[in-house]
């Protein structure tokens, strides 16, 4: 990759910040309108759900604050809102602009973590496939097909189900938030793993690694210190991708009810909990948590979309 | 009035950066037959050159400037359709890989045929026929069972000669062949080239030829061009150049072919490298790599670094260089002293 | 051919294993057949006397196959809720879910290819930037908000009242902007056909099509998008490629290049990847018969989850996996006799 935020060599930490500024990447960032416009949303959206317990007028949570009466109140535009709940209230009185303060907070908690477990795994396996080659690289890529050709949704689902089958309903939701780290984390692996596979490959061949191993380096070095930095910047661009990819997955299996419970929702149950309202005439309760769902993952796909024109690296197809 | 006839020829690439400068003033003519080599590093500008003839240079590229006219008619400007009808039919292309230029779907006989009938009304059996015919031409063998099969089942030698076959097909005026060689094994090198130049012969058929190579522009073409960072350094009859190069630049890529090097010392290499297109140098732009910008006195050729050189005749060729014409200044003036 | 055929078969047969281990090993650990059969009461030797005369007791292995031998007998047990065999409930269920699928497969088909074809070819155009935003809009929304937009929208309508209702022009782009709503966003609706056996058609009648229409729209949403965005990708690539030239400098016109030359070579990987997809697209049924309480397979699915009734979702599980491995296969043989490297090597190059 000849991108200069991501080449491998080793810079002091002030060398790296002037580079960043000297590089393509930060000079198209300056020149694109919607990258800096997606950037600036995104960053709003994880600013407010950082600061929930700050920015939010009533505690969601707390079952003390909510008033059953105030229920199913419209957002201040429409007749018979009222001006203590801005964007109105759902179902059970909850204030709709504090829930979803939190619920964006639960979905970026869930949407980051389990990007980081299928990193952690798709980079372990990815390199150990790419590297090793041979039988190794033959079971985890057939591994990973067939996961994939399973749809990674379709995965998360059924170990979703059955995990909830197995430990009860109850203790489900109480590690609701773990629960789904972990079932989307590993559905997903098999898309780092073929792309870090495939940079491996790719870096392999070029000279570098076989100078490294004659000068006798051993295997686990030369992967980690010289292929591995060289494969960041597809892992980089993939990574938009897949957090968008995993806030979806955990707001469907919140849909389905597999995923965060109504007492503590997340953006995905939220929009469950409201659609229930939809017929009577209630459409905030699940449209207004969908719309900021929409926003959110908009943002990162069209960062993602940006990134991936400006860095071109190579990306495992299909 | 010769055939082909290119006179200040200038593409441009619209880059983000800004505009670059593939081409400028390129100058030459291809009379009916006659066979033209293009020589130069990679990068130099010639298979911008070959590609423009027809315009068919990729997007950010087009043709800022210049004529090119074929057989009485100017190409610049031309509709697409009109452009068309000369590609393929009265000019032809060879292109450089011949695993990447025919399309792996589709069988040696569809892309022979489809040829044909663009250009030609003609029923698909006599297309066939003709198909067949010009791959007995460049001699493949057992050729009827060719038509039928995919690229991927063919040898890059044997895919280089569908692809000669391909642009005999309309019987040309011109075939233009960019490094026709060059991604074959070099025991095929010379069996492909031999047979294009047959070809050529017999059907009395003008060749553009892009190559690196020296040695098959010495054995193949009657005229060269030299390029450097798309401009045409020395121009003339081939036996000329190769013989008794004027331009450093050409002295050099002559002094590197290894036939040149006694046995047992270095290769002579011209140093540094070339130029990108959008980093030229000022005035010459082989200046900076030039061992005569000082003259043999020790003095400095200023111009060099200033000036572009213009065109000086020497012999039947052109040089564009400013030590060639400062040394034919200096011969004309010692003529003109001695009576 | 017959090696690639042989390769692929044995692929399908070992997925095929997985998922039946993977089903078994969901049934062993979760279903407790004695417990469903004679309830809390029965004391504790009873139900072991019963364990031992079902097999319960036997080794994993011997259990497995018994489960195996069963399974590919039809037989994945009884569904504790429907209280009939899993399969026939299954059998029910599928034709709602494969309408769904091939009315949203007929859309995907029908816009993908000439918009994905078009905004590569021209990719200034503002109709293909409008369409390459849509995309990335359509794969920003999840699957039911979508259906759940298309209900507000359609079936229950909407009331703009932004412009001022008292000028003409603002009436009209209110009721412009308004939607009746009344398409049916409820199940399968009364017009089915009956075909045959288990199979009625929402296909036949125009209530029945009404009822598939909203639907497949939002199940077709989620694809469709990726489907052009990837067309566009390999054609963009594909008319780069030097062969592409080569027919430019043949003189060949361009509609026989962008659809014999290019379109060819782009539609390759689309097929694999296609055939994924069609993975993907019967996990999104679950949603999206969720949200429209289309009595297909996912719907079933789901309840059965909440029902904890295992049966049904073990064999829900193998059907899907047969239906995966079928569509993969065919996928892959569709690859092989459109692309003519394939058939001499074994494996596409």
């Amino acid at each position: 990759m000849s991108t200069p935020s991501s080449s491998p060599a080793a810079t002091p930490a002030g060398g790296r910040w002037q580079r960043l500024r000297d590089s393509y990447l930060w000079y198209s960032f300056k020149r694109d309108r919607g990258a800096q416009l997606c950037l600036a949303t995104l960053l709003a959206l994880v600013g407010m759900a950082l600061l929930a317990p700050w920015l939010a007028p009533t505690d969601p949570y707390d079952l003390a604050q909510i008033d059953i009466l105030a229920s199913e109140l419209p957002p201040f535009w429409i007749d018979g809102s009222d001006p203590a709940y801005t964007l109105g209230t759902d179902a059970q009185g909850r204030d709709l602009w504090s829930i979803i303060l939190y619920g964006t907070r639960v979905s970026l908690l869930i949407g980051f973590g389990a990007v980081l477990l299928q990193a952690l795994l798709g980079v372990v396996f990815g390199l150990l496939a790419g590297y090793l080659g041979g039988r190794v690289d033959a079971l985890l890529m057939r591994l990973a097909d067939i996961q994939l050709s399973f749809s990674t949704l379709m995965v998360a689902i059924v170990v979703g189900a059955v995990v909830k089958a197995t430990l009860g309903g109850g203790f489900y939701s109480d590690y609701a938030i773990l629960m789904l780290i972990l079932i989307i984390g590993l559905a997903e692996w098999p898309q780092y793993a073929r792309t870090v596979r495939a940079s491996v490959l790719a870096e392999k061949r070029k000279e570098y690694v076989d100078a490294a191993k004659v000068m006798g380096l051993k295997s686990r070095r030369i992967m980690f210190r010289h292929v591995l930095p060289n494969t960041l910047s597809p892992i980089f661009v993939i990574s938009t991708v897949q957090i968008a990819n995993a806030i979806i997955s955990e707001a469907a299996l919140s849909f389905l009810g597999l995923g965060m419970p109504e007492t503590h929702p997340s953006l995905g149950s939220l929009i469950k909990a409201g659609f229930d309202y939809l017929q009577s005439g209630a459409w905030w309760i699940t449209l207004i948590p969908g719309a900021f769902l929409v926003v959110l993952v908009l943002s990162i796909n069209l960062l993602g979309d940006w990134l991936r024109d400006v860095m071109n690296p190579r990306l495992y197809k299909g | 009035m010769a055939l082909l006839e290119v006179r200040d020829l200038d593409v441009r690439f619209a880059l983000r950066q800004g505009e670059v400068r593939a081409l400028r003033n390129i100058n030459f003519t291809l009379d009916r037959g006659e066979r033209l080599g293009l020589v130069g590093e990679s990068g130099a500008g010639k298979s911008v050159a070959a590609f423009s003839l027809l315009n068919l240079i990729a997007k950010p590229g087009y043709i800022a400037g210049g004529s090119i006219r074929f057989d009485g008619q100017e190409l610049i400007g031309l509709g697409e359709r009109r452009l068309r009808r000369i590609r393929g039919n009265r000019v032809s292309m060879i292109f450089q890989d011949p695993m990447m230029t025919l399309n792996p779907v589709l069988t040696i006989g569809e892309q022979m045929v489809e040829c044909l009938k663009a250009h030609r009304r003609i029923a698909s059996r006599e297309a066939r026929a003709i198909a067949l015919h010009k791959l007995q031409q460049v001699q493949i063998p057992s050729p009827e069972t060719r038509l039928d099969q995919y690229p991927h089942e063919l040898s890059g030698g044997m895919r280089q000669r569908v692809i000669i076959a391909i642009a005999l097909l309309l019987d040309p005026d011109i075939i233009i062949a960019d490094e026709p060689t060059t991604a074959l094994d070099v025991t095929i090198q010379a069996e492909i080239m031999t047979l294009l130049l047959e070809l050529c012969e017999k059907h009395n058929v003008g060749l553009i030829l892009i190559t690196h190579d020296l040695g098959v522009v010495s054995q193949v073409t009657q005229r060269m061009l030299v390029m450097y960072a798309g401009r045409v350094i020395e121009a003339g009859p081939t036996r000329e150049i190769i013989n008794d190069p004027q331009h450093p630049y050409t002295q050099g890529l002559m002094n590197a072919l290894p036939q040149m090097a006694t046995p047992g010392s270095h290769l002579n290499q011209i140093r540094g490298s070339m130029p990108p297109l959008s980093q030229l140098p000022s005035g010459c732009a082989f200046h900076p790599r030039c061992d005569f910008v000082t003259r043999a006195d020790g003095s400095e050729r200023p111009a060099c670094s200033r000036q572009v050189p213009d065109f000086v005749a020497s012999g039947n060729c052109r040089v564009a260089c400013h030590m060639v014409a400062e040394m034919l200044a200096q011969e004309a003036a010692t003529e003109e002293d001695r009576p | 051919m017959i090696a690639f055929l042989t390769k692929r078969l044995m692929h399908a047969l070992l997925v095929m294993f997985i998922i039946s281990v993977i089903a078994f090993a969901i049934q062993d650990n979760l279903g407790d057949p004695i417990q469903q059969m004679v309830g809390q009461s029965v004391p504790e030797s009873e139900r072991e006397a019963l364990r031992e005369q079902f097999g319960l007791n036997d080794p994993f292995h011997v259990q497995y196959l018994r489960f195996a031998g069963n399974a590919l007998s039809g037989d994945f047990g009884t569904s504790y809720f429907y209280r009939e065999p899993a399969l026939e409930v299954i059998a029910r269920h599928l034709p709602a879910t494969l309408e769904l699928v091939f009315g949203a497969t007929l859309l995907i088909v029908l816009l993908s290819v000439p918009i994905g074809v078009y905004s590569a070819i021209k990719p200034r155009a503002w109709i293909s930037r409008f369409f390459m935003g849509a995309s990335i809009i359509g794969i920003s929304i999840p699957v039911f908000l979508t259906a759940i937009l298309l209900i507000q929208v359609f079936s229950i309508g909407i009331t703009v009242s932004l412009f001022p209702e008292s000028t003409a022009w603002g009436a009209w782009l209110n009721g412009l902007l308004s939607t009746d709503g009344g398409m049916p966003s409820f199940g399968r609706g009364q017009d089915l056909v009956p075909v045959i056996g288990h199979w009625e058609t929402n296909l036949a009648s125009l209530g029945g099509l009404t009822h598939l229409v909203l639907p497949s729209v939002a199940l077709a949403s989620i694809m469709l998008p990726l489907f052009i965005r990837l067309i566009r990708a390999e054609m963009m690539e594909v008319l780069q490629s030097e062969y592409v030239k080569f027919a430019r400098a043949k003189g060949i016109g361009v509609r026989r290049i962008y659809f014999v030359h290019a379109l060819k070579n782009t539609m390759l990987p689309v097929i694999t990847v296609g055939g994924v997809q069609i993975g993907t697209m019967v996990a999104y049924t679950i949603l999206t018969e969720t949200v429209f309480q289309w009595p297909g397979m996912g719907l079933m699915f789901l309840d059965a989850i909440n029902r904890a009734d295992i049966p049904l979702i073990v064999a829900y599980l193998m059907i899907v996996g047969v239906i995966f491995v079928v569509t993969n296969t065919l996928v892959d043989l569709i690859y092989g006799l459109v692309n003519p490297t394939v058939k001499l090597t074994g494996k596409p190059a």
